[in-house]
């Protein structure tokens, strides 16, 4: 053999050293997923419907739609 | 009387086995060679159950003679001769990559091409003018039709619509 030998490799725990990757790895993917699902998306459209419905006043949808002639209970003869 | 022979039931073990001489065959089946343990190198198994090199050359042999003694004595070449009757890749060797999935890529994405081809020879050759319904007036009326109605108007397409200057929204 040459000279040198080679350092002696990591013989035991090594299903101990995987497990603790692994599932710290899970944790965080699962954990962060879920975060960003709640501020990318589920924030934004709750904020949306909120803005949407705060000052909305059907009545005037209604007139908008019965005048575009789409209400086919109501006669737009405009 | 019987006939006893000595018979190699692992390789490198010999049994005797006596069997009454009135038998008319030989005595005893040949093991066949897929019936014996086998070498193989695989990463879970770090000792397999025979070595590598099943019939040794004189040289070999002298050296496997020489083992049986003090290994200090033996000369680093020598070692790795040792080591390679025994095993025939090194866990480096048993572990080091190929390029396989080049051509794996190389296969699916060429794969991948031919079918684009044979859809753009379908599309050109093949296939019927699509509906009237596609035609840009019918899709405009369409569109105009669903913000009449005001469709999807928190996040969808009525939210898009600037309906104070009739347009898209910036």
């Amino acid at each position: 053999m040459s000279a040198a030998l080679l350092p002696k490799p990591q013989m035991r725990g090594l299903l101990a050293r995987r497990m603790k990757f692994h599932l710290l790895g899970a944790f965080l993917v699962s954990m962060g997923s879920a975060v960003l699902y709640k501020f990318g998306v589920a924030e934004p459209r709750k904020q949306a419907y909120a803005d949407f419905y705060r000052n909305y006043d059907p009545m005037k949808d209604f007139e908008a739609m019965k005048a575009a002639g789409v209400l086919e209970s109501t006669q737009c003869k405009c | 009387m019987s006939l006893c022979v000595c018979v190699p039931v692992c390789v490198p073990v010999c049994v005797p086995v006596c069997v009454p001489a009135s038998l008319p065959s030989s005595g005893v089946v040949k093991a066949e060679d897929y019936t014996l343990p086998v070498y193989v190198d695989r990463r879970d198994v770090p000792l397999p159950e025979v070595a590598f090199v099943r019939d040794l050359s004189a040289q070999q042999r002298a050296l496997k003679e020489k083992e049986k003694a003090s290994w200090s004595a033996l000369s680093a070449d020598e070692k790795v001769e040792l080591y390679r009757i025994k095993f025939k890749e090194t866990y480096a060797e048993m572990k080091k990559g190929t390029n396989e999935w080049k051509t794996i890529l190389g296969g699916v994405l060429f794969f991948l091409g031919v079918t684009g081809i044979i859809l753009i020879w379908q599309k050109h050759f093949m296939y019927g003018p699509v509906p009237h319904t596609f035609s840009d007036e019918w899709l405009s009326a369409q569109t105009k039709r669903m913000l009449d109605m005001r469709v999807n108007p928190v996040q969808g397409v009525t939210a898009q619509w600037d309906f104070d200057n009739n347009e898209w929204k910036k």
